[in-house]
């Protein structure tokens, strides 16, 4: 055993697909999910002849995505990769190269860390290839279907510096960068989908020293919890063969996620030349000072600032499980509902666990879920009308069907408030019960009224209605 | 047919002719004549007919029919035609179909143009005897021994040959003014980004453009007129609203200043250089102010373009792979299936090409060729505004010889490249320039004198080029 204590140092490349309505270079369709081969012309198969003529909506996204973190846009222009792959249309990659639109800039984490951001440029993505044979590989497909509805899709591929320092940092970085790239509504960021793919550079290091290791570059991290993992198995396979007396190759590894383990992928990606040189088809792409600032002024809130709206609401100093709410809400999109039920006087703690649980069950849903329903769920909750049960239920009945007035689904479920007889009836059962409070009560200790409240919400599953019941008990004199 | 354009055009206009009438003579004069040539890789015939019964439909129900009505073109085989083959006169896209029109095949159409076939060319327009071709080469109307130049070559050999009066062409090192001084025509290369790309089969993106071949100045300029013009699906097409170039076609060049280029002329055959001098001294009668000017920056051309273009190959035509559409030649593994498939398919030209643009475009040569050829294409840029700064065009040859034999040059590339010497310049910086014939050289060939002009100065270039077509010999 070596007494050398370790670190990783570790930069991201993430590739973020652009939910623009039409592709990088032509007029199809940026769809997910079509059937194969649907979306597709000349210019995204590669036909001779073809030329690509640049999207504007690709662009102000890209720059979104460049002012949010906080880069320099800059004149820029789009070069050539050239390699040869079935799924590439015209076998070289459109791309920026030695001139990205956006960069410089960094990305700060929820605890303050920062991770300087290299660069974000465009480029086109590739069609899919599907593998048919024993293994899904290239190498053993017996042979492959290639669907060029994703050739020529926008992406932005933004890469970090080397500033990241442990796997958990690098988690912390993918999630942030994903709120924000949603945020500005240029992706969806859907690793599952592949719009958002996560590729990391690891090397290790003693602990102390300033010199870089020889780094791997790891792909196919389909999620944040393979992104964690990969980079962990990684940094212990590099660090366990340097301290065997071997040497890291840099080279290009595969994440296993059923094996849980990184396997080489040199023998594909060694001979690669590129052979970048600017693209002659199109002229270069310099957004002028007008078109910057009006993408800088329209950007809207990020993640972090719209946490700190959050923490505000609870008055500064939430607890460890209100931070956790806050985030996933965040996370989701659905802080909007959260402070959209606070204007209106729903506490911001009931708001933000309903958020945080029921609504982010149903997040898709609750993204389309209307603000001011939600607040009003809630309003019947925190007046009592509706007990927490049958508020959780109209909050799942709601989401379910895309809205309604929870007043009437309350209704519909048999929420209804108590007729004013049984109503009198429940509370002259109360009253025998609780003598010497309702003498107090009678001779004006005001407070009691709340008690008595919660008494007869209890005593009838919530279905009472909170100012009726004040009403009641009002005109017996309290 | 030995009628121009604008007198055809003319005729089914006015109904004194049927746009079918011309159709019908041009099919028979290509059917007739076109085996010992080989100007044609295919024909358009339905589809012409179609489209002649069209315009004679219109001109019999009063609609306009178009500035070019009836008028048979023929169009080089790099250019695509929806539903009509379309080879590049290259094995590797044998067959292939496009599914979609070029910009300019469907600008011909509108102006009541009739395409009426596909023409010969050096295997992507890379050649300059059209003997690159894998489906034969084409010979020179004016002499069957002779190459007709290239890589457009069937396109000039067409309009030579009269089958057709006028061609399109493209123009990457000289590919439409070369063929055409060999040939006996006109033919033009419009500034960069004037006419659009869109449709064209790329060899080298940033010097390809497509131009016009014609009898007489009048056509070509007929023809560029149709044909220029802003694309939204071509980047690199300009904005800028042109000009109609007819309108000033014959206000002469009184008080024009030409610089007659010494380093456009001198390296050339003696009576191509005596050709050029009589252009000269034709232009100084009609009232251009003629002076000698020495632009040596030009001499750097030819070394810049045989890697700028090349590289810009090597890119364009990786796509050929057997993957979506061509040749396929089946091996066990995709790489081994790509490379069988550009074995078969290319020409040694072609893959000559592909690997010298491959080699300057490799990590660690890139500085010292592709970089350093684009620095020198732009010394021939700011030459060139240097030249203009005192002339309004510059006069040179177009090609140093007038047609060499057919198999004298193809086994030598260099031999072959240097016919490009003239014309490379023009394709550098961007500017047109069109090759007017102007007599004939020892062995009775045709001399092409070539003008060339600032960028998007047609009309001043056809200007000229019609004062030097009225003083030929």
């Amino acid at each position: 055993m070596s007494d050398i204590e370790w670190e990783m140092v570790i930069g991201l490349e993430v590739h973020c697909e652009l939910q623009t309505t039409t592709k990088l270079f032509c007029g199809c369709r940026n769809a997910f999910g079509d059937e194969p081969n649907v979306n597709i012309c000349p210019t995204c198969l590669g036909l001779p002849g073809s030329l690509p003529v640049l999207n504007e909506q690709a662009v102000e996204f890209a720059m979104r995505i460049g002012a949010a973190l906080h880069c320099d846009i800059r004149p820029s222009e789009f070069s050539r990769k050239n390699y040869f792959y079935p799924d590439q249309a015209k076998d070289y990659q459109i791309s920026q190269y030695d001139l990205p639109l956006n960069a410089n800039g960094w990305l700060e984490l929820p605890d303050g860390f920062r991770v300087g951001v290299t660069r974000a440029h465009m480029e086109e993505d590739t069609g899919k290839l599907t593998h048919i044979g024993a293994s899904g590989r290239i190498n053993a497909a017996l042979h492959a279907l290639v669907d060029y509805n994703r050739s020529g899709v926008p992406l932005v591929e933004i890469v970090s510096e080397p500033d990241i320092r442990t796997a958990g940092q690098a988690r912390a970085y993918a999630s942030e960068l994903r709120g924000i790239l949603v945020a500005t509504g240029a992706s969806d960021g859907r690793m599952e989908e592949g719009s958002m793919r996560v590729d990391a550079n690891v090397s290790v290091r003693p602990v102390g020293t300033d010199a870089f290791g020889t780094r791997c570059e790891i792909k196919n991290l389909n999620s944040l919890r393979s992104l964690v993992r990969a980079i962990e198995y990684e940094a212990t396979r590099q660090i366990a063969l340097v301290e065997s007396g071997g040497t890291v190759v840099q080279e290009t590894r595969h994440w296993d996620e059923s094996a849980g383990r990184t396997d080489s992928m040199r023998s594909k990606e060694e001979a690669n030349d590129y052979r970048y040189f600017p693209e002659p088809d199109l002229v270069p792409l310099a957004p002028d000072a007008a078109w910057q600032e009006k993408v800088r002024t329209g950007l809207g809130a990020m993640p972090a600032d719209r946490r700190s709206v959050l923490v505000s609401g609870l008055g500064g100093t939430p607890t460890d499980a209100e931070k956790d709410q806050i985030h996933a809400v965040v996370d989701l999109g659905l802080d909007g509902l959260v402070t959209a039920a606070a204007e209106t006087g729903v506490p911001v703690t009931l708001a933000l666990a309903r958020a945080a649980n029921e609504a982010a069950a149903q997040s898709e849903a609750a993204l389309r879920l209307d603000p001011e329903t939600f607040a009003s769920t809630l309003m019947l909750e925190s007046g009592g009308q509706l007990s927490a049960t049958q508020s959780k239920a109209v909050l799942g009945a709601l989401l379910e069907r895309g809205g309604g007035d929870p007043a009437v689904i309350a209704k519909e479920m048999g929420f209804e408030a108590l007729s004013s007889d049984t109503l009198g009836a429940v509370l002259d059962e109360i009253i025998a019960a609780h003598t010497e409070e309702w003498a107090r009560f009678l001779d004006g200790e005001d407070k009691l009224m709340g008690f008595f409240t919660r008494e007869v919400m209890q005593a009838t599953a919530g279905k009472a209605n909170g100012k009726e019941v004040a009403a009641e008990l009002r005109s017996r004199g309290g | 047919m030995r009628e121009t354009a604008t007198t055809l055009a003319a005729q089914v206009r006015s109904g004194e002719r049927s746009a079918r009438d011309v159709v019908e003579e041009a099919l028979a004069a290509v059917a007739s004549d076109d085996g010992d040539l080989n100007a044609f890789l295919s024909l358009l015939e339905d589809e012409a007919r179609a489209g002649a019964d069209a315009v004679d439909a219109a001109v019999a129900a009063g609609r306009d029919p178009g500035s070019l009505a009836g008028v048979p073109v023929a169009l080089k085989d790099n250019l695509c035609t929806r539903g009509a083959v379309t080879t590049c006169g290259s094995k590797i896209l044998e067959g292939w179909r496009p599914p979609y029109d070029a910009t300019v095949v469907d600008l011909l159409r509108r102006a009541g143009a009739i395409a009426l076939g596909k023409t010969n060319m050096d295997e992507f327009a890379m050649g300059s005897s059209t003997e690159n071709s894998a489906f034969g080469a084409t010979r020179n109307p004016r002499h069957t021994g002779k190459v007709p130049g290239g890589s457009s070559g069937g396109s000039a050999a067409a309009v030579a040959a009269g089958f057709t009066p006028l061609a399109l062409g493209s123009d990457t090192g000289g590919s439409i003014r070369q063929p055409a001084a060999l040939c006996g025509v006109v033919g033009m290369k419009p500034t960069y980004g004037r006419v659009s790309r869109y449709g064209l089969v790329a060899f080298a993106s940033s010097l390809d453009q497509i131009g016009p071949f014609a009898a007489t100045v009048e056509d070509a300029a007929l023809l560029f007129d149709v044909l220029a013009g802003y694309d939204p699906l071509d980047s690199t097409s300009l904005p800028s609203v042109p000009e109609p170039t007819l309108a000033t076609l014959h206000e002469g060049v009184e008080g024009i200043r030409v610089g007659l280029c010494r380093d456009l002329v001198d390296g050339c055959a003696a009576d191509v250089v005596a050709r050029v001098q009589e252009a000269a001294d034709a232009l100084a009668g009609a009232g251009a102010r003629v002076e000698d000017v020495s632009v040596p920056e030009f001499g750097y051309g030819l070394s810049a373009y045989y890697l700028i273009a090349p590289a810009e190959a090597s890119s364009n035509l990786a796509r050929y792979d057997g993957v979506r559409y061509g040749l396929r030649v089946d091996a066990e593994d995709v790489a081994s299936m790509n490379t069988a498939t550009r074995t078969a398919g290319f020409g040694a030209e072609v893959k000559r090409r592909i690997m010298l643009g491959t080699y300057a475009l490799s990590a660690g040569y890139y500085d010292a060729y592709y970089a350093q050829a684009q620095r020198v294409r732009t010394l021939v840029m700011q030459a060139f505004d240097r030249a203009y700064s005192s002339y309004d065009v510059l006069l040179g040859a177009t090609a140093p010889t007038t047609a060499f034999d057919v198999g004298a040059k193809v086994d030598v590339p260099m031999a072959m490249y240097v016919n490009d010497v003239c014309t490379i310049p023009s394709n550098l910086s961007g500017h047109p320039a069109v090759s007017v014939p102007f007599g004939t050289g020892a062995d009775g060939l045709p001399v092409g004198v070539q003008v060339l002009a600032p960028a998007l100065q047609e009309a001043l270039l056809f200007r000229v080029a019609q004062v030097v077509e009225a003083f030929a010999p």
